[in-house]
């Protein structure tokens, strides 16, 4: 299934090694810290946020400070995390709620955004590389070369995630 | 085409020209699974622009997916086998 003939795979400091190594010892921490007695709605909400900040600083730290990506993500989660210290239990089950709805949103606003690029194709670049930067992170603050540069190596180093983390859950369930 | 030029205004100081943004949207192109075959000539630069910002939103979805399904699969399995796949995946 999996085509382990790429040479890339077998070389250990490659993005998709750091990228699973990091990961899997995230989830074996994750596993660890909370006793899976009871399966809460709430309790599987918080183990899938986990997982998710967990993938996602997994991967921004195998890239390192090396992109500017990067470097927003890693410090937006350490502010996040500073903050969610700070807060008591009570403020973090509001956020769960809210954060349901903005999921609930943004796949509502998903299916608006195929009729904007009409009409001039100039107006329709600016509007749609605004959009780009509210996707990358960091990318309010960069300029449309390196958005560009940043958004590619963005994509590549999702689709390595995306192929990790699919490939480790086919090994849970086997 | 030459309308572009204003747009380097709000860059500041460095000139970007029209080939460097087109060699951009063409890597960005390459990377697309959709469009990656089609030829380059007929698909507008905000088409490409348009196609990223789906793909990077089905991408962020997929992770969503994905850790909601590891969170219930870790639930239900034992921590060790994550050793196991650690050394199958570095194979």
């Amino acid at each position: 299934m999996s085509p382990m003939n790429n040479p890339q795979d077998l070389n250990p400091s490659s993005l998709k090694s750091r990228f699973t190594t990091r990961f899997l010892r995230a989830l074996t921490k994750i596993n660890g810290q909370k006793p899976i007695s009871s399966s809460s709605p709430r309790e599987m909400f918080q183990r899938y946020r986990r997982i998710k900040v967990a993938a996602d600083k997994s991967m921004a730290w195998s890239v390192r400070s090396r992109r500017t990506w990067s470097r927003a993500m890693l410090w937006k989660l350490r502010s996040r995390y500073s903050c969610r210290q700070a807060s008591s239990s009570r403020r973090s089950s509001v956020r769960t709620s809210t954060i349901i709805k903005s999921r609930q949103a943004k796949t509502s606003h998903e299916k608006e955004n195929k009729n904007t690029t009409t009409g001039q194709d100039e107006v329709g670049f600016v509007v749609q590389a605004d959009k780009l930067r509210k996707l990358v992170p960091g990318g309010e603050a960069m300029d449309l070369c390196n958005l560009l540069g940043e958004t590619a190596h963005y994509i590549k180093c999702l689709t390595t995630q995306v192929q990790v983390m699919r490939k480790i859950a086919h090994f849970y369930s086997l | 085409m030459s309308s572009r030029r204003s747009r380097s205004k709000q860059t500041g100081g460095s000139r970007i020209t029209d080939d460097q943004i087109n060699d951009l949207v063409t890597k960005l192109q390459q990377l697309l699974p959709e469009i990656r075959n089609r030829h380059s000539d007929k698909v507008s630069a905000a088409k490409v622009l348009q196609e990223t910002c789906n793909y990077i939103r089905s991408l962020h979805r997929e992770v969503d997916d994905l850790s909601e399904r590891l969170s219930e699969l870790l639930a239900t399995t034992d921590t060790a086998q994550a050793a196991i796949i650690r050394s199958l995946l570095m194979q």
